[in-house]
């Protein structure tokens, strides 16, 4: 009787403006848990440091300008490396998903190339750029090229090539055509390319950034295990979280944005 | 009978209003002038598919204005002579001729899919049907009067996807009417459509085509839906014209009279002579 009276109860305090927090609900569970279990000794501080000194640690690095400079110096590394081999993955993509030249002229060597783990190249790497800042750019554009250049050829491969007859048939000259029907008729593929490869540019930079760079969070990390500084540790590997996070929110953005037409994106 | 269907179906609704039929006979005629249908004469047609033969040598004459049905069993060649006659295809012997010198615009063809561009609004779909026009001024005053023909104006700012099958096939008539074109050619437009909206359909193509006096070839397995609407029937066997069929009953027609069930049946009964004949069904 009282679970059956509490229920309209329970309807009526869900506020529209807690919609939008449902999805934290699970990390703030998780950090308090945390805090409880290291306040309560339950887990030794040499194992985890509790949420509050983690917090500590990053508000001193702050302080120092450390952190901020380090988070940028990775988030440009990301980006450069990521606008490089992401133009160059979308030109290929495109070039090869319109010519049929193009194709089978690079294709190929393409998808060998592929299949190289392109972080068995590191000691390559090295060899060649020491561990310049170009090691890293090198890397992460490497890493973003096949997701985007995958996506956006496929994306363009499997347009509606009834769409492309009716434009033909409409009069579309070939500048139209790619831009009214096959361009946007690739776009949904082209934006899981960029997810995809969004993922690969955090887990390459760091990866890179903790085996050589004197410099960035992936550095920051590895100098605080040298000194036994876990809570400096922990702080990173919450940063590249939020930096994911920040990464796949911002292409959700523009996809909602740029599929508004999509029924996936229609009526939230 | 016919009241209470047109009540219930959405679509009908909408296109039989009396009031929306009227205002676009008003904007109609402005431009009445200008519209004429073009004839059509087609001389020794052959198209093969590699060893595969489709059509063996069609002659046809079509007046300008004339509504043209098209009916034969599947695998007949029906919808390759229509892309043949719309020129998506290249024949392999013979020609297709137009009574005078024809623009690209004056051909249009309509398909069993609607082929809407998704992330394109309704008026911008529309507009796509103006061809080389697309850039001028009055495109989009072109596109809205071509959507009042369909009875849609209101849909103006709405993507495809929210629309009914009915409605995207209204969006896509407008489309191929909005470049005044002299030739219309429909292959299998309302195979898709459920029975109510396609009697729907079946009357806002016939008030178009009257409206417009453009000519109309409209290829159909639908054998009631071509003797309701065309002035003739061919009815294709084997990559030939086995009967050309004249339908004089005048308009409009009412569905489901003696005359045109008479009519049917007897096309049909040829339609399915030929089927125990060669017995592949």
């Amino acid at each position: 009787m009282s679970l059956i009276e509490s229920l309209p109860r329970v309807r009526s305090l869900r506020l529209p403006r807690a919609d939008g927090l449902i999805p934290w609900v699970v990390p703030s569970a998780i950090v308090l848990v945390w805090q409880l279990a290291c306040v309560t000794g339950f887990v030794s501080a040499r194992v985890l440091p509790a949420p509050s000194d983690v917090a500590l640690a990053g508000w001193k690095l702050l302080l120092s300008g450390e952190l901020a400079r380090n988070i940028w110096v990775s988030f440009w590394r990301a980006s450069t490396g990521f606008l490089i081999g992401g133009s160059i993955g979308f030109a290929f993509g495109l070039a090869n998903g319109l010519s049929q030249l193009s194709s089978r002229l690079t294709d190929t060597t393409l998808q060998m190339v592929r299949n190289i783990p392109h972080l068995a190249l590191i000691p390559l790497v090295i060899l060649w750029f020491g561990i310049d800042e170009s090691a890293k750019l090198f890397l992460v554009a490497l890493g973003v090229f096949f997701p985007i250049y995958l996506n956006t050829l496929h994306g363009i491969r499997t347009v509606d090539p009834q769409l492309i007859e009716m434009g033909r048939i409409y009069g579309m000259t070939d500048g139209e055509l790619f831009r009214r029907v096959i361009f946007p008729g690739a776009l949904p593929s082209i934006f899981v390319g960029l997810r995809f490869a969004l993922g690969i540019m955090w887990l390459t930079l760091i990866v890179a950034e903790t085996i050589a760079a004197s410099s960035g969070l992936g550095y920051m990390a590895m100098q605080a295990r040298e000194f036994m500084l876990i809570d400096v540790v922990v702080l990173s590997i919450l940063i590249y979280a939020l930096l994911g996070k920040l990464a796949d929110s911002a292409s959700r953005g523009l996809e909602r944005l740029t599929l508004s037409w999509h029924p996936a994106f229609q009526k939230h | 009978m016919q009241e209470a269907l047109r009540f219930r179906a959405a679509d009908a609704a909408s296109v039989d209003r009396p009031d929306f039929v009227k205002h676009a006979r008003l904007l109609r005629r402005e431009a009445d002038a200008l519209l004429r249908g073009l004839s059509l004469t087609i001389r020794g047609l052959r198209k093969s598919f590699g060893d595969n033969e489709v059509l063996c040598g069609i002659d046809l004459h079509i007046p300008a204005g004339q509504f043209v049905a098209i009916v034969g069993r599947s695998g007949c060649g029906k919808s390759t002579l229509l892309r043949l006659i719309a020129g998506l295809e290249a024949a392999t012997a013979g020609t297709v001729g137009f009574g005078e010198e024809a623009r690209a615009e004056d051909i249009r063809m309509m398909f069993q899919e609607p082929r809407l561009l998704p992330w394109g609004r309704v008026l911008s779909n529309v507009e796509v049907g103006l061809g080389r026009d697309r850039a001028s001024p009055d495109a989009q005053a072109r596109a809205e009067r071509a959507l009042v023909e369909v009875g849609l104006t209101d849909k103006r700012e709405q993507w495809p996807a929210v629309l009914s099958g009915g409605q995207k096939q209204r969006v896509a008539l407008a489309r191929a009417l909005v470049s005044r074109p002299r030739v219309l050619a429909f292959d299998e437009p309302l195979g898709a459509l459920d029975a109510l909206t396609r009697i729907s359909m079946q009357r806002l193509l016939e008030r178009v085509w009257q409206d417009q006096a453009f000519t109309a070839i409209l290829v159909t397995h639908d054998v009631a839906e071509a003797v309701a609407l065309a002035d003739r029937v061919l009815v294709i066997e084997d990559g030939r014209i086995a009967h050309d069929i004249d339908v004089n009953i005048p308009r409009p027609r009412r569905r489901g009279s003696a005359e045109l069930g008479a009519l049917e049946g007897s096309i049909l009964k040829n339609l399915l002579q030929g089927t125990e004949d060669t017995s592949d069904l």
